[in-house]
């Protein structure tokens, strides 16, 4: 996702160079209530040693896109559709037991709360060292140094002590870390993190996002960075995708989307962020209404019910016709670019300081 | 470890004391003299009082209670001869030695609960675990609706059934009975399996329930999910991650299940003409025989606190948090 030149050939090549490729991702689920599209068609690359920032609201479709990339979706309610590339290697048909022998090596997630998401019935230790032996035969010894290595990458003090800690021992930051090290236990490629800092204070956020980016240098790993927090991904994402009831709305560079974002649903996620430069009097300007039923999405952009500009769409398409994403730095929404420019320049600008 | 133990056993001697106690001074809030039972039909009051005398009745409750108290460690000589520590006094009805008699019905007792209790915890636990396993399959299905059903089966309701079908009419076992284990271990299987399996069958269709519902729960646990996604195998998370969780709830009802425990033993002794402990309770209220009454409410109280011991224990070989903190 570079050029904007030709942009079906630059698709093309994108997909080939990327590690990671998705393409037209649909996840629906079938509940009492009837199909739940909660990934609707959804296309992303990411390449080796990039991190790539997914924003947007709860229910937008986030985190449901990568439980499926990890095949952790629950197989007996889910349809899925399109298709999700690793490395060359398709995963949407791979066998259950296929998808054991990737997760943990080749791909692994930092869960949101680490206090839930690790066992209390095992020593960090031991849920460090148990993918790094069920991946590469390792021995229980050697999974233990392992564990010990990784605790001590991760800035865990006196790791040699801690490996035999259960969670409940550790402070919520050093939980992050040893969920971090469970992560890379075995150098994955990919590393899917699901609002990693979420369940931190501030300064604890800001160590972990640093951590995160020093073993990507070392490790190479391509990230993918969950996240409604738009100051993570300004701080650690090459590239952002927008997500919104279950499709891309917005796609680009760090500093495209988030200097010069043309989506109204992106101007309205900057706009409820609160910024240092701004007046402290100035209230906070959040999105009106709630997103919507992933049930029953409304026609049209999904965007439409909330969105203060569809009277400068020409015959109500916002309603009626749903806008298409480009591939390369685009946003799906039916005003033109010029209105677009013309709009953030004018009314949006000023607002955002 | 050793200060956990040593607080329980206070706590427990005190709960015993208490028990007793209650026990003694509600007995003689009874409108009615127990000597009357050993008296006969042609009662005078001179045989009455003699009997009082031999009985020990006649002196104040609180130096009755205490001079049994004493018994209890140190022994005590009544008028039918002497009885040795530990002396729970001797039956008002029949004049046998308390304590003789409760070391005699106790191995029933203890083989039929501990027996009953192995049953619903495998079968329980296995089917639960199997349901939770298969969730929403006809295996699932047949289990749980199963359960329904049997759980409403009866003690008294069942066993006559089962006598019927597998003893009266085919020969394939014979009528439950007791014979100690020291003596014939086949002997004492072949006995008690009727009596554990019906005894076991409410307990297990619970357990079965509790144990998929606890099990379904786990299983949704985010580090389930956490585990799965660092490969590893979904019988390796079921067993080791989902299925250590599911068991503390599991303990918790245990626990409390103790009690009903024996008493569903004192059910099942009656439903199959076994002579246990509940027996001997039953028939101590009925006879107004205090010393027996006594023997056997504080060797159940203790059988259920030691019990109860195991089941703390449970918690903190399942939970690192309870053993640590």
């Amino acid at each position: 996702m570079t050029t904007q030149t030709k942009p079906e050939e630059a698709a093309a090549t994108a997909a080939e160079r990327a590690f990671l490729s998705v393409r037209d991702l649909k996840v629906h689920f079938s509940t009492e209530d009837g199909v739940v599209k909660a990934v609707d068609g959804l296309s992303f690359d990411l390449e080796r040693g990039k991190t790539l920032g997914i924003v947007g609201e709860s229910g937008s479709g986030k985190s449901v896109t990568n439980l499926a990339v990890l095949g952790l979706h629950n197989r007996k309610n889910t349809a899925i559709d399109g298709s999700i590339t690793l490395d060359g290697q398709e995963l949407t048909d791979a066998g259950e037991k296929q998808l054991e022998t990737l997760r943990g090596k080749k791909m692994a997630m930092i869960f949101q709360d680490a206090l839930t998401a690790l066992s209390p019935y095992y020593t960090v230790g031991r849920q460090i060292g148990e993918p790094f032996m069920k991946h590469t035969g390792a021995s229980k010894r050697d999974a233990r140094v392992r564990a010990i290595d990784l605790l001590e990458k991760v800035g865990i003090p006196h790791p040699q002590q801690r490996v035999d800690d259960y969670p409940h021992q550790f402070s919520g930051g050093m939980r992050q870390r040893a969920m971090i090290a469970m992560a890379l236990s075995c150098d994955p490629d990919l590393l899917i993190a699901d609002e990693p800092t979420t369940a931190l204070d501030v300064t604890v956020q800001a160590q972990i996002l640093d951590l995160l980016k020093d073993l990507q240098q070392e490790f190479g790993s391509a990230i993918i960075m969950i996240t409604h927090d738009l100051g993570v991904v300004a701080n650690m994402a090459d590239d952002i995708l927008v997500m919104y009831a279950g499709r891309a709305v917005e796609r680009g560079t760090v500093r495209e989307v988030l200097k010069t974002p043309q989506h109204p649903y992106t101007w309205g996620l900057l706009g409820s962020m609160p910024r240092l430069t701004s007046d402290v009097d100035e209230p906070l300007v959040p999105i009106p209404g709630s997103p919507p039923s992933l049930l029953n999405p409304p026609s049209g952009c999904a965007f439409h019910p909330r969105c203060a500009f569809t009277e400068d769409v020409a015959g109500g398409r916002c309603s009626s016709e749903r806008p298409l994403l480009a591939p390369g730095r685009a946003a799906a929404c039916h005003l033109s670019g010029d209105q677009r420019q013309q709009l953030f320049i004018e009314t949006i600008q000023p607002r955002l300081g | 470890m050793l200060q956990f133990l040593i607080r329980r056993t206070f706590g427990a001697a005190l709960i015993l004391l208490l028990i007793s106690a209650f026990t003694f001074f509600m007995f003689f809030a009874i409108p009615q003299d127990p000597a009357l039972l050993a008296c006969g039909k042609n009662c005078t009051p001179d045989a009455l009082a003699i009997i009082h005398k031999n009985l020990g009745l006649d002196s104040p409750v609180p130096v009755q209670y205490w001079n049994f108290l004493v018994g209890i460690f140190a022994g005590r000589d009544f008028a039918v001869g002497h009885c040795a520590a530990p002396c729970f006094g001797v039956s008002f009805a029949n004049n046998q030695n308390v304590w003789d008699t409760i070391l005699d019905r106790f191995p029933l007792t203890l083989s039929l609960t501990v027996g009953s209790l192995l049953v619903f915890l495998t079968l329980g636990l296995g089917a639960g675990l199997l349901a939770a396993k298969y969730r929403g399959t006809w295996l699932d299905k047949t289990f749980s609706s199963a359960s329904l059903v049997i759980s409403s089966m009866q003690i008294y309701f069942l066993g006559p059934l089962v006598l019927l079908a597998l003893v009266y009419s085919t020969g394939w076992l014979e009528k439950p009975k007791y014979v100690p284990f020291s003596e014939d271990l086949g002997g004492w299987f072949m006995g008690l399996l009727i009596p554990w399996v019906v005894m076991a069958t409410i307990f297990t269709a619970n357990y079965t329930r509790m144990s998929r519902s606890s099990m379904i729960e786990q299983l949704q646990e985010e580090h389930v999910k956490a585990a799965r996604a660092k490969g590893m195998s979904s019988n390796y998370v079921f067993f080791r991650y989902a299925w250590r969780g599911s068991l503390i709830p599991i303990v918790t009802i245990l626990g409390i299940d103790l009690s009903s425990l024996l008493a569903g033993g004192m059910v099942t002794e009656f439903t199959f003409g076994l002579a246990g402990l509940g027996r001997l309770a039953l028939e101590s209220v009925v006879n107004k025989d205090l010393p027996m009454l006594m023997g056997v409410m504080l060797v159940s109280a203790a059988l259920i606190i030691v019990f109860n011991l195991i089941v703390d224990a449970l918690y903190a070989v399942i939970d690192p948090r309870v053993r640590l903190s």
